[in-house]
């Protein structure tokens, strides 16, 4: 195994998104940016298997010019290089027309595994790792937990379900979809950041890098098969009855008195 | 011309899994609006007989592909299976249950047709003038509700989360025919093999089955927290569930997680304690029938969608409710 490649997707902490209670609408302003942490566990699995096997690892984001910023973290963590995919053509791409850019990107460079996290905490979709893969006509792997070498080109793979791992043979090339929850990523070293801000460099993508690779009625809005019909935030449910200064005692009187008026008691 | 409600129906060791009839459910819903039928598919090895019982669940018709190459999920046979169905029915809409498999093979469909696919939906409609899904999700970690259409691509294709739509009740009269569909699979389309399986020992809870979640979040301060939650569930006949932090934290099974990376559940009762009600928690349970929650930070975000809410003290709380509702219980 020679060469790694990761996905990844800067996303807005989603955990730290408030809504107005006036308007109902979200509160952008302030909302810190972030790897997607499934992302960043895919990232650690690269390192890993870097530091058993010496493997390239090189991570590519599709995104605007301020993705910089995560790139420059993983390069930071470990990462030997980091590709930004970025133009107005890619702008309104659904996850099909996202799956096809970042394909075609993925196309101009060596590979022998690809590494997604499972999904993005701002859509949750989980579908580019996998759409990836399909154009890319390489098997894919989701729910990764573990990794492990078996030979030069064959992984054993742990893919958890709901209620069964399985252990997996794969040969490569492969794609995988990790996830955050199984693997803790390793922290930014000193050093590590010293580099990635003076000695390492973010290789800029642009249509015209990929051209070769993809047809342009298949990138950006117009390349999207789903469209959003609307957003809304839902409907405010009337508020319930909030009991302050009670005692246990009167609490449970309370809580009782509610069940029996629901029949649930 | 694309015609026809498919529904995904997922089988794990040959047992059709629930939210395949759900999807049955709101299927025949959208095909009433279209005038249509529901279709529903199997893919598996040995399962025509199971295949059999979809008629009694609302399928008009059902498509099996029965392979011992489909005997346990992988993703390459599977997708080439779905796919050729799909190339030679042409339907106008596909739902898969938003589980790990469904979430596996749907994009993979997705990419291979070359059409639009909407993630974990919790409402389906047919547009009265287009004709078209309209696929609702929650958006942004659960913040906000997107309403997604797929206008110029066939088949429309969603997952949707399980426990969200209703089956319809089982109609043992309902009969008909399995159609088997044969796909011509190559050895080399066993791409990964299989070295082994583990399946969980225990049998997994499945919180979204429950009438009553008696549910714990940070606040009850450990993994022995939820053993007065635990007797609380075990009088009202209900299930204990848990936050994201919990399961996090190690302190019980991520199978019992509500929430937007957990499980949807509505339930009757959904008593909250030690939660403070975050988005992406609350998403996962807002639809429950009453919600009573138990919480020491009057300012919990909780009491907001709580129909019943008490600030206090759930260690003093929980162990009185359980003893007053045995007496209850004793008493009748």
């Amino acid at each position: 195994m020679k060469n790694i490649l990761v996905c990844i997707k800067q996303v807005p902490d989603t955990t730290e998104v408030k809504l107005n209670p006036e308007t109902g609408t979200l509160i952008r302003e302030g909302v810190p940016s972030i790897i997607n942490p499934d992302d960043k566990a895919g990232l650690e699995v690269a390192l890993q298997l870097k530091d058993k096997t010496g493997a390239k690892v090189t991570v590519v984001t599709m995104g605007p010019p301020q993705a910089d910023v995560a790139l420059r973290e993983t390069l930071a963590m470990g990462a030997d290089e980091a590709v930004l995919l970025s133009g107005r053509e890619f702008a309104g791409s659904d996850t099909w027309a996202t799956s096809s850019a970042v394909a075609a990107a993925l196309k101009t460079l060596p590979y022998d595994l690809i590494i997604a996290g499972r999904q993005a905490i701002d859509g949750d979709t989980a579908q580019v790792g996998p759409q990836i893969a399909e154009h890319l006509g390489i098997p894919q792997i989701s729910y990764v937990a573990s990794v492990d070498i078996k030979d030069e080109d064959t992984l054993i793979v742990r893919r958890n379900f709901e209620d069964r791992h399985h252990m997996l043979e794969a040969k490569l090339p492969i794609l995988i979809t990790t996830l955050g929850e199984e693997i803790e990523p390793r922290y930014m070293s000193v050093g590590g950041i010293f580099d990635a801000y003076r000695e390492k460099e973010v290789k800029v993508l642009t249509y015209e890098d990929i051209k070769d690779y993809v047809d342009p009625a298949n990138l950006g809005l117009k390349g999207s098969p789903t469209k959003v019909f609307k957003s809304f935030t839902k409907p405010v449910k009337p508020a319930g009855t909030v009991y302050k200064d009670v005692s246990a005692d009167e609490a449970v009187t309370i809580i009782v008195k509610k069940l029996k008026e629901k029949y649930i008691i | 011309m694309s015609q026809n409600i498919y529904v995904f129906i997922e089988q794990r060791d040959g047992k059709l899994q629930k939210v395949g009839y759900e999807l049955l459910g709101k299927a025949n819903e959208l095909a009433a609006d279209l005038q249509q039928e529901v279709v529903a598919v199997v893919l598996g090895s040995g399962i025509k007989d199971a295949a059999a019982e979809l008629f009694q669940h609302g399928a008009d018709q059902v498509i099996a592909v029965d392979d011992p190459m489909l005997k346990e999920y992988l993703t390459e046979p599977y997708a080439k299976a779905l796919y050729e169905v799909v190339t030679a029915k042409q339907p106008e809409i596909l739902l898969y249950g938003a589980t790990s498999i469904g979430r596996d093979i749907a994009p993979r469909v997705s990419a291979r047709v070359h059409t639009g696919l909407t993630a974990d939906c919790t409402k389906l409609d047919i547009d009265s003038e287009t004709k078209g899904l309209l696929m609702t999700r929650p958006a942004f970690g659960g913040n906000i509700m997107a309403t997604i259409i797929c206008p110029n691509f066939r088949p429309q294709m969603a997952t949707v989360r399980p426990g969200v739509m209703q089956a319809l009740e089982k109609d043992p009269s309902k009969t008909g025919t399995v159609e088997i569909f044969n796909v011509d699979f190559k050895p080399e389309d066993e791409n990964i093999k299989i070295v082994s399986i583990e399946k969980d020992k225990k049998k997994a809870t499945d919180i979204t089955e429950a009438k009553i979640l008696v549910s714990g979040g940070r606040g009850i301060g450990g993994p022995e927290g939820f053993e007065p939650l635990k007797k609380l569930a075990d009088v009202l006949d209900g299930e204990i569930s848990s936050s994201r932090a919990c399961v996090d934290a190690g302190w019980i099974d991520r199978d019992r997680q509500v929430g937007q990376t957990g499980k949807t559940v509505h339930p009757d009762l959904y008593i909250a304690t030690g939660i403070s009600g975050a988005i992406q928690h609350a998403v996962g349970m807002e639809t429950s029938e009453l919600i009573v929650a138990i919480n020491k930070n009057e300012s919990a975000p909780i009491f907001d969608i709580a129909d019943l809410g008490v600030v206090g003290d759930l260690n003093a709380i929980i162990p009185k409710l359980t003893d007053a509702l045995k007496k209850i219980k004793e008493a009748e």
